[in-house]
This record gives C-alpha cells, structure tokens and sequence, in this order.
C-alpha cells in the first residue's frame, strides 16, 4: 500500500508540528508513506470565494503530485473534502477519478482504512472535540445533529481509545466555528462572534484541550484564545493521537 | 450595503445578538425533538423531495389541471407574469367589490409584490393580521423572518410600539397582555374588513383546492368573515395530489417551530353561498429560476424557515441584513436570480457550513447552490478590484509550486519580522479581533528534506 500524505498548504507554512505529528502517527502504525514534493495547495479558498476557474491550476498540480499512490491522506477534512467534491471543474480522466476517489481525512483513514480505533496513545486531559462542517457533513465523518440518524464519530472513536482523554459533552455538538476560509475576513464580524461563541461552549464544559480533524478551523479558534487569553490549549487531533505522555 | 456591513452594525450590540440567537436556537432544538419523535423522518424528507422535484418537472401540466379544477369549483383564477400585474389584478378585485378596508394573513409573495403600498398608495387600509407581521407593519419594518417577522423585537419593544399605536398602558412588556389587547384590536379589524387576502401553503392540482396554514387562525377569520376572499400563491406552491399533504404537512411545522401541526390546516375548495374566492397565480422570476438547471430546486421550499432557525450566520446578523424579502440560506439562492446586482453579497454571507442543507424538509442542497451562485456572481457583477487581484494571483501562484515555495517562505518571513504595526493594521480584517498564528522556525517542507538526508 503506497500512501501519498498531503499536507496542506497553511499547514505546510504555519503549523508543521501537525505535518510531522500525522506522519509520525501513520509510520507508527505501520503505513509506508511518502511526501510529495511540489505540493501547494487543493485551490479551496478560490473555489469558495467565486474563482474555481483560477484554481484549475493548483487542482492539476494535485492530481499530478498524487495520481500514484493508492491513497492521498490528509489532516484537514475540510481540504480532502475540497478534492473529492470540487475537482468536478477538471476534466475526469481516470488520473482525476483514481485521486478523488483515493483522497482520505486522517481519521478516517486510520478506522476505515486501516481498521484501527486504538492508536496506543496517551493523553491525560479533558478534551473538547471541534467536528468541523466540511468533516462531518462534508466527509460524514460522524452524525450531524440535523439528521435522525444513530450516533457515529469517527473522531470520538479514536478520541476515546486514547489513555487518560476525557472527551468533554458541548451544548451545541456540532456548530459551525465561523472560519468559512475567506468569509472568516469578509464577514469579520459574525466570523468572529461565532468563534467567540463555540470557545464559550468549550470553556463552559471544562475543556483543557481543543482539538478536531480541520486545522483551519482550529487557527481561528487559537487566534481568538490567545487574543482574548483564554486558558483553553488548542491541539490538532493527529498531536494528541502521536501523544505518548 | 453588502450583508457584512449591515451584520456588524447588527453586531453592536452584542447582548441583542446572544438574545436573538438563542432564541432562535430553542427553535431549532424544538425541531429536533419534534422530528425524532416521527419515525422514518428521512426517508419523509425523501419522498418531499421527490414530489417537489416532478412538480418541477411537470409545472406547466399541474398548473392548468389546478386551474381547470378550480374553475369547476367556482373559484376565480388569475395569472400574473410579475409582481406589478400581480397587484394590478388584487386590485381591481377590491374595486370591483368597493373594498376599502381589507385584512391580510401572512403571504410572502405579497410582501415579494410590495402588495401593501401599492394597494395603500389607492387609498385602501391593509391590515397584517398575523400578529408578527402586524407588529412589524406598526414599527414599518418588514419583516425579518419568514415564520417569526417580528423576532428581531424584545416584548419591551412591542409594549412601546403597542403604547403608540393601539394606545395600550405599559406593561412592562408582559406578554399575556400584550396579546389580549392585539387580539381585541385585530378583532375589530376583521368584523370591519370587506375583503380578505391570503398566502397559499399548498395548491392540489388534483382538486383544485388549496391549504393555508396558520397558528392564530388569522387566515380563517378574515376569509370567513369578508365577502370576497383573494389566495395569492407562487407558481411553485402546487403539489399533484390531496394525499401529498399527508406529507408535507408533517414536515412543516415539525420543521418549522417543532409543533406536530399548525394550529389551523385550513382546506379552501369553493366560494360560499353568495361569496368570491379568488386565486391569483404569479410567476415573478420564477421560470426564470426554473430554467437554470443548477438553482432549480430551489423552487422546492415550503417557506418552514428552519434552514434560518439553525443558519449561524443569521442567528448573528438577523433578517434585516440580508435585505431581501426572504431572508437566511434559502433567501440567499433565490433572492440572486431575482435581483443578482443587488443580492449579489448574499451567496458570501455563509461559511457552507451545511447545517440548512440538512434541515431543509424538502432537502435543497442550499450550501451547494450558494457555492454555485459564488462562482456565477464573481463572473457576472464587478468585483471589488483588491479581492479579485489577490485572489487571482494566487491562483497563479498555487499553481506552481517553485513560486509558490518562494512566496510561502517570504509571507512566513513578514508575519515573523514584520512589526506589529504592520500586521495589525486596518488592512487586516483577522487581526482585529484575533491574533494571528505564531510562526515557527521553517516549514514542513524544510523538515521533510533534513529528514530524509539525515537518513
């Protein structure tokens, strides 16, 4: 099994402790991963701001980094879920078709995959679980409160094996954050607010930690703790799952 | 004003917005529980959508069965192309009849046709006989949500508004009270009223007889009282046949407020003895949104309103900044084909968080038709000359990589050593209230590459 890890561009360039932590993670496991070079980025923020056209570019470089590998796996839902609904614009050659079809969020990767809910990790704090949109009612990653559907999460599944979690119940299981890529600057201030409120949330339950599978939705959420000084730490799920402490 | 700027100045008041949100969170949560208790719910909002979609399909037909069916009945049907004809038509009826004072339950192809000034502006008194609607007709607002007008108003608000107009004594803003004087007020309205107008929830092509569903039997008292009742109704109000109902009236109102039923499900098939009723069927942009194949299904809502009760960008910036008369997701894909210049901020105004899609009875994938409507909107209206640039660079950029290393590694460089001056600036819309992430020593890329040379 060759598995291609992709590894977003904001991540790539501002949080590459998620990038070595889901490596580290999947080479524990026993996967042979590779990193392609030349990797930029899926074209999602164009695509959600109008400009799909203008991200043909960057979709092609993606489908050229990936098109070898059995799987493309990523930590970041919200981008995976770009590749699989949005490549639409390309034209569908069996390369295109092979990478969205291949393209996995960490998480699931790691239960569907590769059949593993209990990664061996340590990690003795009270966590609250950040579902991201594009996750969960992108990727199904879990149940959506909207829907009449029994209860899954592919991140409380892993979460929950880990020593010492304690995964902390939220009012609002599964809000929106605020983020929306270019509408967390467009529409400032109700981006803003929503942050504001989901973080309420998390520190009206006791939570230590904050994690979940999407680190964009994560950074807004820092960017607001450490301006307001809110004693909440902000972790990407692949660092608590690499945790050994 | 784009949406943006009318939700900050909403956001002012952050009180007001913790307010207006949570209340119509407790609707939303009042759905939920309300929906669980139906079993088989999805499969529910599946066979809604089925029956929306052949509607669609077969408009044309189901739409001169209805009208055959309805003549058969004695009712008196009209068609308009737009909002003015529309108008036009309702009019002429209450000349025809000498009605100078009528009452009116809640429509919001009626408010879409600003049926209201026009009729006023002939010197006829329309009186909202909704209790929201009439709360916002006093404040001369429109309304701000589909299902609940006034819930941008605390009660303290309409106890003043209530003081000025019905002459109330004030009451703190109770409730009870409140009501009671509304319902006397309103009372006098409909024993006085020579005509009634009402919306239309569901047209059945099959009987020719339509459904209008209220809670505070509004529709009912007005078109029983008056001798002429006018229905005014969108093209897309039709379903084929009465056992449909079966359907779509369990989905309404769970969806909407999280009741099981309206309070009043009122079937019209026929004038009474000596009395009109009318139909007036209106197109007003619709075939237009019918022919575009990606924004169709749009035509599909019933107007429950849940896909704004669970939105949380309208729960933060309130109906009245998407300056539309249907507000929220669903009024944000169809409000562009009516008006794209104006409406053209609307489709931005979400984070595609997909919680409406979800909700939608009549499952309209909103989100999708809202990232569709980006990507028409920023080829068809001129865009802001800064974001398009960007934007369009960095198209460029991603698109190969060396370039896009370089660049990557001179933004990490800026937001490093750059002063704080200079990050945080006006130009910054993150930096106001956030701070930006702390950059650390090299990339992944970089990492990657030492580690594979250190073996």
């Amino acid at each position: 099994m060759k598995v291609g890890l992709f590894i977003p561009c904001y991540i790539n360039q501002l949080y590459p402790q998620v990038g070595i932590a889901t490596l580290e993670l999947l080479e524990k496991l026993g996967v042979d991963v590779i990193y392609p070079s030349n990797q930029t980025c899926c074209g999602q923020p164009l695509g959600n701001s109008g400009y799909e056209d203008d991200a043909k570019g960057a979709c092609q470089v993606f489908v050229e980094n990936f098109k070898e590998y059995d799987y493309i796996v990523g930590p970041s839902g919200s981008c995976i879920y770009h590749v699989k609904k949005h490549f639409d614009i390309l034209e569908q050659t069996p390369d295109v078709i092979k990478v969205r079809n291949n393209a996995y969020e960490l998480c699931e990767f790691i239960t569907k995959v590769l059949g593993i809910k209990d990664v061996g990790a340590k990690f003795p704090h009270k966590v609250g679980l950040h579902k991201s949109c594009h996750g969960l009612r992108g990727l199904k990653l879990g149940s959506c409160s909207e829907k009449m559907e029994p209860h899954y999460s592919t991140e409380e599944d892993l979460l929950n094996n880990v020593e010492g979690v304690k995964l902390m119940p939220l009012n609002r299981k599964d809000e929106c954050c605020g983020f929306g890529g270019t509408f967390s600057v467009f529409e400032e201030a109700i981006s803003v607010k929503m942050g504001k409120d989901r973080i309420q949330d998390h520190l009206d339950n006791g939570v230590e930690v904050l994690t979940g599978a999407d680190h964009s939705c994560l950074m807004h959420l820092e960017g607001l703790l450490n301006r307001n000084k809110q004693p909440i730490k902000v972790m990407h799920i692949a660092e608590i799952l690499n945790s050994s402490i | 004003m784009s949406h943006s700027e009318k939700a900050a100045i909403f956001n002012k008041d952050e009180a007001k917005v913790n307010w207006h949100d949570k209340a119509l969170w407790f609707v939303r949560e009042k759905r939920d529980t309300s929906a669980h208790k139906v079993k088989g719910w999805e499969e529910l909002r599946n066979l809604a959508s089925g029956i929306k979609a052949n509607v669609l399909s077969n408009l044309d037909n189901y739409l001169i069965e209805f009208e055959a069916n309805a003549q058969k009945n004695g009712i008196k049907v009209h068609w308009a192309s737009n909002a003015e004809e529309h108008n036009k038509i309702v009019h002429k009826i209450l000349a025809k009849h000498k009605a100078k004072k009528v009452v009116k339950s809640k429509s919001m192809l009626t408010e879409e046709c600003h049926l209201n000034p026009y009729l006023e502006n002939e010197g006829i008194e329309v009186i909202d006989t909704d209790l929201g609607e009439r709360i916002v007709q006093l404040a001369k607002e429109p309304p701000s949500h589909i299902v609940l007008p006034a819930i941008h108003k605390t009660k303290e608000e309409v106890d003043e508004l209530f003081q000025e107009h019905l002459g109330t004594t004030p009451s703190n803003g109770n409730p009870e009270y409140l009501t009671n004087e509304a319902r006397k007020h309103l009372r006098d309205k409909f024993l006085k009223a020579d005509a009634a107008i009402t919306g239309v929830n569901f047209a059945v092509a099959e009987t020719g007889g339509f459904v209008v569903c209220t809670n505070e039997g509004n529709a009912d008292m007005g078109s029983h009282l008056a001798k002429v009742h006018i229905a005014c109704m969108g093209i897309e109000k039709i379903i084929p046949k009465e056992e449909h109902l079966g359907v779509f009236l369990r989905l309404l109102a769970r969806s909407s407020t999280g009741q099981p039923i309206t309070t009043y499900s009122s079937h019209f098939n026929k004038p009474a003895e000596g009395r009109e009723m009318h139909i007036v069927i209106v197109d007003n942009g619709r075939t237009e949104q019918l022919s575009r194949e990606e924004f169709r299904s749009s035509l599909s809502c019933i107007r429950c309103g849940a896909c704004m009760n669970t939105c949380p960008i309208y729960r933060r910036s309130g109906g009245h900044s998407y300056d539309a008369t249907i507000p929220g997701p669903i009024g944000s894909i169809l409000s562009p084909g009516m008006d794209m210049k104006k409406h053209s901020s609307l489709p931005f105004a979400s984070t595609l968080c997909g919680s409406c899609s979800n909700v939608c009875p009549v499952k309209i994938n909103i989100h999708e038709q809202l990232y569709a409507w980006r990507q028409v909107i920023v080829k068809e209206q001129k865009q802001p000359i800064i974001k398009k640039s960007i934007l369009k660079i960095t198209g460029a950029v991603l698109a190969r990589p060396t370039l896009y290393s370089f660049m990557g590694k001179s933004v990490r460089f800026m937001l490093k050593y750059a002063p704080k001056f200079m990050i945080y600036s006006k130009l910054n819309a993150w930096g106001k209230a956030r701070d930006l992430p702390e950059v650390k020593n090299g990339n992944f890329d970089q990492w990657y590459k030492n580690r594979e040379k250190n073996g």
